[in-house]
């Protein structure tokens, strides 16, 4: 019942451009679990606990690779982190790929469609982020994986897990709609209070935006405020994440250099038994940086 | 007995709606492509305004939200089974939410042309997990009648020729079944004909032979939903002697 393998074909030439390149000719995509009989339950609907027994957030990955995601509401500082980190690594001779949440030209513009017209809703939001992260698994994160190379997400499943359950969505389906995303080996969540972040999103720019605050819930009228009510909500349940799936957290508020320093030697104990010799062979000798050894 | 008003999510329906009644009715024609599904929903849907209800259409694929990213996706070849899946469960919730759900919270008979049975048939057919497609489609909504036009691939096959020829993704050469298009299409129209016998027998569909004249099938169409209107106002109406017992959508399990 597996996938086969996946002609990467026609208008992907861009979405490597900025990542090393890529295994080529065929991968598996999501690799499903086998044999599952559909027969059984007489009811027709899935059981949850398929869905507890078969998801791969709760086992360690089997890919050479590493997977390291951070996670956090916006103005958290997260994609600073995430970009000092990259050249960190970078600079020592790892071979690094970037990828970013919402960022697949797949469902780019029914998104941008549905949010200019208003037209989405808290299921077709979420549908449409999954499709975003299952374009971007197929082609950005399971080949650099399977390729032995240090993959870099901003944002990762928890995103999907915080704010679409924040706008109402239940919490199992958002679960099962990303059933087949691996267990990354670090997830850092930026915590950070809410008057810290609006702070920080009002200083870079003069407005919040609409989605970002919440405003299609209709929660009130004054974006500010939107904000604060809908991503108090998203911090409470990241709080509850960090514990039902194991993410690191770290202080958010403090200085980006001390912040950079935590992370770094968290990614070190995440790279502690990384086969850098295997990827980098893997890889041929990835980026052109010479090998650390 | 059913009434008009009592409707079962798939699993846990759209938790944020809440609790809203759901007078109108929901009828399902399903089949695969070129059986003649279009022509038989036109005949209905004028014949049931005859009779005097309002009646909706909704379509699959066809979401102002997704259409156009579906057709660029597949022109494009962009799709994988999980993205596939993905596309069509979101074009499903936004018709759900912006067509079925208000449609028959006004009383209407919303016909849909095909439903969520198309995602499991294909699905299955193209390998995908049919476990998590099912899971996908939880916020789903029970249909009151599912009409299967139901044929073999023999009498199939000179149908979509002649009509608008043989399609790339209803070939399944993506899958690579083989280099000839026509073995292609035949071979994957095949498996989902059996996909759709398996799946009419787990969720209980009419199944209504579509090898016939178009009068005759239609007929056949008018008589299951007469039957099935008949039943209704039929409970309907014991139900209001009794104490109006008609209960609201529950979006718990």
């Amino acid at each position: 019942m597996n996938f086969q393998d996946h002609d990467n074909g026609n208008g992907h030439e861009d979405r490597h451009a900025n990542g090393a390149s890529l295994v080529d000719g065929s991968f598996l995509a999501f690799e499903h679990p086998r044999n599952i009989d559909v027969h059984r339950n007489p009811d027709n609907a899935p059981t949850s606990q398929t869905v507890k027994t078969k998801n791969p957030l709760n086992i360690p990955h089997p890919y050479p690779g590493r997977l390291i995601a951070v996670e956090g509401i916006d103005g958290s500082g997260k994609s600073t982190q995430l970009q000092l980190l990259e050249r960190w690594l970078r600079a020592q001779g790892y071979p690094v790929h970037f990828t970013e949440w919402n960022s697949s030209r797949l469902v780019r513009r029914a998104l941008r469609r549905g949010k200019q017209k208003n037209l989405l809703t808290p299921t077709t939001f979420s549908l449409l982020h999954a499709v975003d992260f299952a374009d971007r698994f197929t082609y950005q994160i399971l080949p650099p994986l399977k390729a032995g190379m240090i993959v870099l997400a901003d944002r990762y499943v928890f995103t999907a897990f915080a704010r679409d359950v924040a706008r109402g969505v239940h919490p199992e389906w958002v679960r099962s709609v990303y059933r087949h995303a691996p267990r990354p080996d670090l997830t850092l969540y930026f915590r950070v209070p809410i008057e810290v972040s609006l702070e920080r999103l009002l200083a870079g720019r003069a407005k919040l935006k609409y989605h970002e605050a919440g405003m299609d819930l209709g929660l009130s009228g004054d974006p500010v405020e939107s904000f604060r009510m809908f991503q108090s909500r998203v911090l409470n349940i990241y709080d509850e994440l960090t514990t039902e799936f194991g993410l690191r957290t770290i202080d958010a508020i403090g200085e980006i250099p001390a912040q950079q320093k935590a992370f770094r030697q968290m990614v070190q104990e995440a790279l502690r038994d990384y086969d850098h010799e295997r990827a980098n062979h893997l890889n041929g000798n990835a980026n052109g940086h010479a090998q650390r050894h | 007995m059913r009434n008009g008003t009592s409707k079962r999510w798939y699993g846990h329906g759209l938790p944020y709606l809440g609790d809203k009644p759901l007078p109108g009715h929901l009828i399902v024609i399903e089949g695969t492509d070129g059986v003649g599904r279009s022509t038989q929903i036109e005949l209905l849907g004028r014949w049931l305004e005859l009779e005097g209800y309002a009646v909706s259409n909704t379509g699959w694929t066809r979401s102002p939200l997704l259409s156009a990213t579906i057709k660029e996706a597949k022109a494009g070849h962009q799709l994988n089974p999980t993205t596939f899946s993905l596309l069509y469960a979101a074009d499903f919730a936004d018709r759900l939410e912006h067509e079925i759900l208000p449609a028959l919270q006004a009383g209407f008979i919303v016909i849909a042309d095909r439903y969520m049975y198309t995602a499991f048939a294909r699905d299955t057919v193209m390998g995908a997990d049919p476990t998590w497609t099912r899971e996908l489609f939880q916020m789903a909504l029970i249909p009151d009648l599912v009409l299967q036009l139901d044929i073999d691939v023999d009498t199939l096959v000179p149908r979509v020729i002649q009509g608008k020829g043989i399609d790339y993704w209803e070939s399944g050469m993506h899958l690579a079944l083989g280099t000839d298009i026509f073995d292609s299409f035949k071979h994957y129209q095949a498996r989902l004909i059996e996909e759709y016998h398996r799946l009419a027998k787990e969720f209980g569909f009419v199944i209504v032979d579509a090898c016939r004249p178009v009068d005759a099938i239609q007929a056949e169409l008018r008589r299951h939903v007469l039957n099935y209107l008949r039943a209704v106002n039929n409970a309907n109406g014991m139900a209001s002697k009794v104490a109006h017992e008609s209960s609201p959508v529950s979006s718990k399990d």
